[in-house]
This record gives C-alpha cells, sequence and structure tokens, in this order.
C-alpha cells in the first residue's frame, strides 16, 4: 500500500511535465493584479491596429499572447511600456495601469524602469563588452559603484543562464557571442535594472532548438519573482511557459483565460480554430 | 521523379557568367581609373617639390624676391592654428545639428534645415569667403585669423551636419529601442548608444571635412588674407598653406615654384597624418560594422 503511493508520486510528474507548465492552485482572481489593461486601442495615423483590449497581468504569472501574424500582439506589448511613444504617428487610447496608476500619464523613463523588455531579436549594444552590456541599465541610470555592478552583472548573468559560458570572457565585445547567448545577454541586461513584470517579444524566434529551451526554461524561473508576458508564434512554447494564454485576431482580444483552459476546452471558436491549426 | 517544369538554356546562364565577369572587369577597370589621378598628383607634387623640402622649409619665413632659400613655417603654423579654430567652432555645430535632424527631426523646421544644408554645401567656396569678410571682417576692420577660421568652419558645417545624420540613421532602431527599454532617457540613448555606434563614421567624417577646409584657398582670400611674416596675435591677418601656394604659383619665379610644390606636399601630409592620427586614438573599443 505505501509503495505503491510512492510508486505514483514519482512517476506522475514525467507524465505530466512536457504538456503544461505547472500550474500555481492558490490564484485569486480578486487578487490585485500588477498590470491591469483597459479598453486600450492603438492607432497607427488614423488606423487601429488594435481595439478594446481588458487583459490583467498577475504577480509571479507568466502570460502568454498568441495570434497569428499582423494580430496586434507586439502591439498590445509595446504599448504596455510606452514603446509607442517614439512611433511617429502611433496614439494609444485607454488605460493601462500599474499598480492602479495610470502609466499614460507617468514619466515613460520611470514606466520602463519598471517594465523592462526583450526583443524579438537580439541586440546588444555592438560597442559594448558583454559586462558593460548587463549593467548597461544601470549606469545609464548613474550607478557608478565598480563592486556593486560586478555584483549585480554576475547575479543577472546567472539568471539568465549565461554567466558559466561567459565568466572568463566578460571584456570581450558582446557581439561574439551566439545569437542564443547574445539573446540570454539581453534578458540578463533587462533583468538587472530589476524591473517589476518584463515583457518578452517573441524571445526565441531567432534562435535554434537548444538556445530556445534554455530561455524557455529561463522564464520558468523568473516567473518565481517577475510577471512576465510573452508573445509567441510558437503554441507548444505558449503552453510550456505561461500560467495564462490571451489570444488576439484582427487586432482584437479574442479570449484569454487558464493556458490549460484555452488549449484544451476554448470557448470561441475563433481560438479553437486557431489551436487546431485551422487558420493561421 | 517528375520532369522539372523550367529548363534554364545552357545559352543563358554562359551569357549572364560573361556578362557578370565583364561588369567585375569594368568595376575594377574604373578603380584603376579613380587611383591614376590620386597617384600622379602625389607623385608629381612630392616630385617637384622634393628640391625645396628641408628642415628651412620648415623653421624659416619666406625670403624676399631674389634671395635663394626662406621657408614657410607661418604658414604652415598659420594653417594649422586656422584648422584647429575651426574644427572648434565648426565639428560642435554640425555634429549637433546632425543628431538634431536625426534623432529629433521629424517636423517642418528640421525639412527646412535640411534643405538649407543642402544648399549650403553646393555653395561656392569664394562666396562663402565673401560671407565672412562681411560677417567678421568688415566690422573688425582688418583681415584676421578669426575671419579665415570663421570662412572654413561655415564651409565644414554643412559637411558635417549632412553626414552625421546620415550615419546616424544607420544606427538601427532596435538599438535605440533597447536602451529605451532599459529606462534610460533619450539624450543617454543619444549619447551613449547611437552616436557610439556611429562614431568610427562621424570621426572620419569630420576628418574629411577638416581635410577639405584645410586645403580651402578662395574662402581665406578676403579673410585671413596672408602675411609675410609670423602674425601677432589672432586678430591680424595670417599666412596660411594654400594662399602662400596659390601666391608662389601664380609668381615668374623657379624657385617659388618649387617652394609652392613643397608647400602642397606638406600640406597633403598634414592632412593624411591628422586623419591617422585621430582614428587611431578615437572611437569605442569595437568597430561597428557600418
Amino acid at each position: 500500500m505505501v509503495d505503491e503511493q510512492n510508486e505514483q508520486q514519482t512517476a506522475t510528474p514525467t507524465i505530466a511535465k512536457p504538456e503544461f507548465s505547472q500550474e500555481h492552485h492558490h490564484v485569486e482572481p480578486e487578487q490585485q493584479p500588477r498590470l491591469s489593461v483597459q479598453g486600450v486601442g492603438v492607432i497607427f495615423n488614423g488606423n487601429y491596429a488594435i481595439r478594446n483590449i481588458n487583459i490583467n497581468f498577475h504577480d509571479n504569472r507568466a502570460t502568454a499572447i498568441i495570434g497569428p501574424s499582423g494580430c496586434g500582439k507586439s502591439t498590445l506589448l509595446r504599448a504596455l511600456n510606452r514603446m509607442h511613444d517614439i512611433v511617429p504617428g502611433a496614439k494609444v487610447v485607454g488605460e493601462i495601469n500599474l499598480d492602479g496608476e495610470n502609466i499614460m500619464k507617468m514619466d515613460p523613463v520611470q514606466v520602463r524602469r519598471r517594465i523592462g523588455m526583450v526583443f524579438q531579436k537580439p541586440n546588444p549594444f555592438p560597442t559594448m563588452s558583454i559586462f558593460e552590456n548587463t549593467v548597461a541599465g544601470l549606469r545609464f541610470n548613474g550607478v557608478r559603484k565598480r563592486s556593486l555592478l560586478k555584483e549585480v552583472a554576475e547575479d543577472a548573468l546567472q539568471k539568465a543562464a549565461l554567466w558559466d559560458e561567459v565568466k572568463d570572457r566578460l571584456k570581450e565585445p558582446a557581439m561574439s557571442l551566439s545569437g542564443g547567448q547574445q539573446q540570454r545577454l539581453c534578458i540578463a541586461r533587462a533583468m538587472a535594472v530589476e524591473p517589476e513584470i518584463l515583457l518578452m517579444d517573441e524571445p526565441t524566434s531567432a534562435l535554434d532548438p537548444i538556445a530556445t529551451a534554455k530561455i524557455e526554461e529561463l522564464i520558468h524561473t523568473l516567473k518565481a519573482s517577475y510577471t512576465i508576458v510573452i508573445v509567441t508564434h510558437n503554441m507548444q512554447q505558449a503552453a510550456r511557459v505561461s500560467d495564462y494564454t490571451a489570444f488576439m485576431y484582427m487586432g482584437e482580444l479574442v479570449e484569454s483565460a487558464r493556458t490549460r483552459t484555452i488549449f484544451t476546452n476554448p470557448t470561441k471558436k475563433q481560438t479553437e480554430d486557431y489551436i487546431t491549426g485551422r487558420f493561421g | 521523379m517528375s520532369q522539372r517544369r523550367v529548363q534554364f538554356k545552357q545559352s543563358v546562364i554562359t551569357r549572364r557568367n560573361l556578362v557578370n565577369r565583364l561588369m567585375i572587369g569594368l568595376s575594377g577597370l574604373c578603380v584603376v581609373l579613380a587611383l591614376i589621378p590620386l597617384a600622379l598628383i602625389l607623385f608629381y607634387t612630392v616630385r617637384e617639390g622634393i628640391s625645396a623640402l628641408n628642415l628651412e622649409f620648415f623653421t624659416r619665413l619666406p625670403k624676399p624676391v631674389g634671395e635663394a632659400g626662406g621657408g614657410m613655417a607661418n604658414a604652415i603654423v598659420g594653417t594649422l592654428i586656422m584648422m584647429g579654430m575651426s574644427a572648434v567652432i565648426a565639428v560642435p555645430i554640425g555634429l549637433l545639428c546632425g543628431v538634431y535632424l536625426a534623432e529629433y527631426g521629424n517636423n517642418t523646421f528640421s525639412s527646412v534645415v535640411r534643405f538649407l544644408t543642402e544648399v549650403m554645401s553646393g555653395l561656392p567656396s569664394i562666396i562663402i569667403g565673401i560671407f565672412a569678410y562681411a560677417l567678421v571682417v568688415k566690422p573688425m576692420g582688418r583681415f584676421s585669423a578669426y575671419a579665415g577660421a570663421v570662412a572654413l568652419a561655415v564651409l565644414m558645417v554643412p559637411t558635417i551636419t549632412k553626414t552625421t545624420e546620415e550615419l546616424l540613421k544607420l544606427v538601427p532602431l532596435t538599438l535605440r529601442e533597447a536602451g529605451l527599454a532599459l529606462g534610460a532617457p533619450r539624450w543617454i540613448v543619444n549619447t551613449r548608444i547611437v552616436i557610439a555606434a556611429a562614431a568610427k563614421g562621424i570621426i572620419t567624417a569630420v576628418m574629411l571635412a577638416i581635410a577639405r577646409a584645410a586645403g580651402e584657398t578662395a574662402p581665406l582670400l578676403f579673410t585671413a588674407l596672408n602675411n609675410r611674416f609670423w602674425h601677432t596675435s589672432l586678430d591680424q591677418p595670417i599666412a596660411s598653406l594654400p594662399v602662400q601656394i596659390y601666391t608662389y604659383a601664380t609668381s615668374p619665379y623657379d624657385d617659388w615654384h618649387a617652394q609652392a610644390w613643397a608647400g602642397a606636399t606638406v600640406l597633403i601630409v598634414i592632412v593624411f597624418v591628422l586623419s591617422v592620427v585621430v582614428r587611431l586614438v578615437s572611437g569605442g573599443k569595437f568597430t561597428v560594422q557600418q
């Protein structure tokens, strides 16, 4: 009897693991969301790219945004840390509340300090070394103390699972790294400034499967301390790394729910069609 | 196995290869053609000037007509002084102008500035000389090194502005976004990321502008004028290599001709050495492909 129970316990994880990420079962839906998006639309030169988006992002959860090309996933993501500010002709409407405060009314620099971003293509600063890239955000914000920079750099590179590969070559140019290493460097760089929320815009689309696996593993670890929003084309990836999934289509949010629910029992037909590969 | 539906004719492939080889050959030929004048100028200048290039040339003032010897020491120093002063005026203005146009230049004002810059870079240098004459020489009441430097600076600004703008626009937008996403304010992104990434190219562009100004004669004719002696202060007329070369080359004396050639050689060497030194000592640690 006792033996049987033990066997079951050890066997269960191996079966469940590849399909879905470990879900946290103590979520209270009433909990105040870290980031709350209300009626958000983005207009480029008079045309709505996305409209009327309502979604909440919670602490220590990863939310995946999926949908076909051009559906507005990245547009929504970039609205979350005011990246549209630098695009001429772009306008964001609606409310995005960070801890209850509308980011559209905050200083964009402050917003981006709290909401970091990792981009689709690795974009390390080409004139800087690996070390300088990692601490660039700190230096830009006036941190000078050498010992602190070193400490933060090691910590961030450890978290990004890159430390062991670069610890002996921190002074080398960042561009000497491989594509996957560069992307992990960019993640380390984003984490070094200790944001509260990490936005990831298809962070693995330019990487090979091995580098992708490393970054997905990383997202799992990062969830412990960050709120993560990840845009992805890859539905398996969404299933593997996220707790919640939002499906977007033609600039609108069709449905968002627990990842398991979206993938096994979606309420909307469009979602089901997309998940099952009938379009997109 | 299915039959290929599209068959490429062998004759087409042969012709393409031929055309390919022909065009590569033509490009190579054009490179050689472009280099011939450069090599000839260098060779001819040095050959004609070598007889007058000696220690005295670098240390002595010009001798009066009929006396042998003498040098262009005052002109060499004068040219270096005016190069320095004009660079101090023009580089910051041109650079900041270029940064503004590239990073904030999305308005009507910038379009106007951009257009005027184009016009200005096409302006004949003699006109710039007259402009500096009216702007500096007239109010001051005399020719001076300052006036010469202003004329050269006016000549340099449009070139520096235009190339800086173009080089900054080549820096990928993703780098700016990466900087902003780290919570860096715009000016930090511009200085530490964008300009840093384009630094190598901008330095080359600035050096080209300085080199071009260093060789200009026309803007100096009404501004710095010339001086057979050492200048006593910068608000006095000052000698310069181009004007000295011009004066000597148009004279009827053979030894002056030789000195004009020697002056030209020195001018070329100054520009060359300066470019190499500046490129060696400046710029970031890592080269960025432009």
